[in-house]
């Protein structure tokens, strides 16, 4: 079987062409102009991750919310789940960048993390 | 009045790497004017990944790409005012601003770096015909709302224009569980990176329509819902391919605008094409020791590119600074050839000696192109391309040896063939 995709390692977005076997393993890769288009490929094959990104509620900021990511790449299926824990979740500030805000989200081991910093509201 | 060596106007990407670099060059006193409460610019609601992976090869959020320089800057003696609103530059470089504590600031400043990024345009530039209710909104409007807010604006969705703001939205708007029904864009490419219409449109099958826009916007209070229509090549509107889409939020993604009122009131020569200063291959405008770079020189896809060019602007601003100009510059103008929308910088000095990256976009999508740089008709310089599309910024270097071969009247042209 042959399936296309967008190879998205780097802003170029080869244009790739994925040969998979029958056990849906990849047999070739054509499009890509670096080693990444090929890993892109298996990992898109085999279990596609995304960067998850989104705001958490802050007790006591600057602002009311406060920017996260996954520390890890994450399962692209189970984004939106994560996003039901993601909007239950509130933090205090203040907070720094690198701060846990959701450890081990859904037992998949990757940690939901801080990435920008709030003081906190001066009293 | 204050005399310092480098004014930095604006504190976002651009402004700041602008500073950082001048400092390591050696200038003794830079100020950074902002018109926000922080540093960071646009970057502050930029959540999303995708930033640095060129700069710091590996990829972080906006406001993680903004931290790394606002440390720097808080660990050097650049001198930041926040909440500084800039009012004009005079002759003499001597910028005039105001804020709540000093009241009015003047300071004549040896070198000025202009920065200040663009802005959105806006429904208002649209003509969009229909009511006026509430729900009708910019997509970085939205992206702020949402973002720094914490304050959702709608349910169901439609966007118009492809360009990445509006495509970081489509995914935000969807992860926090609103309906984005379509993407709509007018022209039959989009002007967005590929990386994003894979990540934030195909991976949640939202459809993406081209050569389609909104005819009509419905609604009495808030926005009942908008009309598409699909568009002939020259944009007119086909009879009988309207459709009424229902939907509570309409964002508009369509174009960004270099925030350029300064510069012009300055005396400063402007690019019709990019909207900002035209400037030299030291990112000098048509001031003597004023600078640009960043966003409000041209519109950028990626920061990374933006920082770097930043550090170009401050290098050319301390040369000047500390005395060290070229010597003898003769300028010619690079000309856009078949397929080259334009080009960045405007001038370059054939002097120089240097290598020199020529920045330019292309005005059509084109598959298996080669990039043509070529001195009185002669090509000096090929390079192949898969892709090349207007929504993706390109550069060739123009070299030291070619640069040798060119003379005051010679015409580089550089031009796409497919």
């Amino acid at each position: 079987m042959v399936k296309k995709m967008t190879c998205v390692a780097c802003p170029i977005g080869c244009q790739l062409e994925v040969v998979l076997d029958d056990e849906n393993t990849v047999v070739s890769v054509a499009g890509n102009s670096c080693k990444r288009g090929i890993t892109y490929a298996e990992s898109e094959v085999t279990n596609p991750t995304r960067s998850l990104t989104s705001t958490v509620k802050l007790i006591g900021g600057i602002r009311p919310v406060v920017s996260v990511k996954s520390a890890l790449p994450f399962p692209k299926n189970m984004m939106l789940d994560a996003m039901k824990i993601i909007n239950e979740t509130e933090i205090k500030a203040p907070v720094s960048i690198g701060d846990k805000a959701i450890k081990n989200i859904l037992d998949t081991g990757i940690d939901i993390i801080v990435t920008s910093r709030d003081k906190g509201k001066q009293q | 009045m204050e005399k310092i060596d480098l004014v930095v106007i604006g504190g976002g990407p651009a402004g700041m790497a602008a500073a950082l670099k001048a400092k390591e060059r050696g200038v003794k006193s830079v100020t950074i004017l902002e018109r926000a409460g922080t540093l960071g610019g646009i970057l502050e609601q930029c959540i999303h990944a995708g930033f640095g992976l060129h700069y710091f090869k590996e990829e972080l959020t906006g406001p993680e790409y903004a931290a790394r320089f606002a440390a720097l800057i808080e660990n050097s003696d650049i001198e930041v005012k926040l909440d500084t609103m800039v009012l004009g530059i005079s002759w003499d470089n001597t910028v005039t601003a105001a804020n709540k504590e000093d009241g009015i600031l003047e300071i004549k400043a040896k070198a000025i770096v202009l920065a200040m990024g663009c802005r959105e345009r806006p429904r208002g530039a649209l003509s969009i015909a229909g009511t006026r209710p509430t729900g009708v909104m910019t997509a970085g409007q939205a992206q702020e709302y949402i973002n720094l807010e914490g304050y959702m604006v709608g349910k169901t969705v439609v966007i118009l224009g492809s360009g990445d703001i509006g495509l970081i939205m489509a995914r935000r708007m969807t992860l926090e569980g609103a309906k984005v029904k379509m993407v709509c864009e007018l022209m039959p490419y989009s002007g967005g990176l590929t990386r994003n219409i894979v990540q934030c449109l195909d991976d949640f099958d939202i459809p993406l329509r081209f050569n389609c826009t909104v005819v009509e916007v419905h609604g009495k209070e808030r926005l009942s819902g908008v009309t598409v229509q699909y568009v002939d090549e020259n944009f007119t509107p086909i009879a009988g391919t309207e459709e009424y889409i229902e939907c509570d939020t309409l964002l508009l993604s369509v174009g960004l605008i270099p925030e350029n009122e300064l510069s012009k009131q300055a005396g400063i020569e402007l690019d019709k094409v990019t909207g900002g200063p035209v400037v030299n291959e030291i990112r000098q405008t048509s001031r003597e020791g004023i600078f640009a770079c960043g966003n409000v020189l041209q519109v950028h896809d990626l920061v990374d590119y933006v920082t770097e060019e930043s550090n170009i602007a401050a290098d050319g601003a301390a040369d000047f600074i500390l005395g060290r100009q070229a010597v003898n510059p003769e300028y010619i103008e690079p000309l856009c050839g078949e397929g080259v929308r334009y080009i960045v910088p405007q001038r370059v000095n054939i002097n120089s000696g240097k290598d020199i990256k020529l920045y330019f976009r292309a005005s059509n999508v084109f598959d298996n192109a080669s990039i043509v740089m070529s001195v009185d008709d002669k090509e000096v310089y090929k390079k192949r391309k898969v892709k090349v599309t207007p929504g993706e910024m390109e550069n060739v270097t123009l070299s030291a040896d070619i640069g040798k071969q060119i003379k005051k009247d010679s015409k580089l042209t550089l031009s796409i063939r497919a």
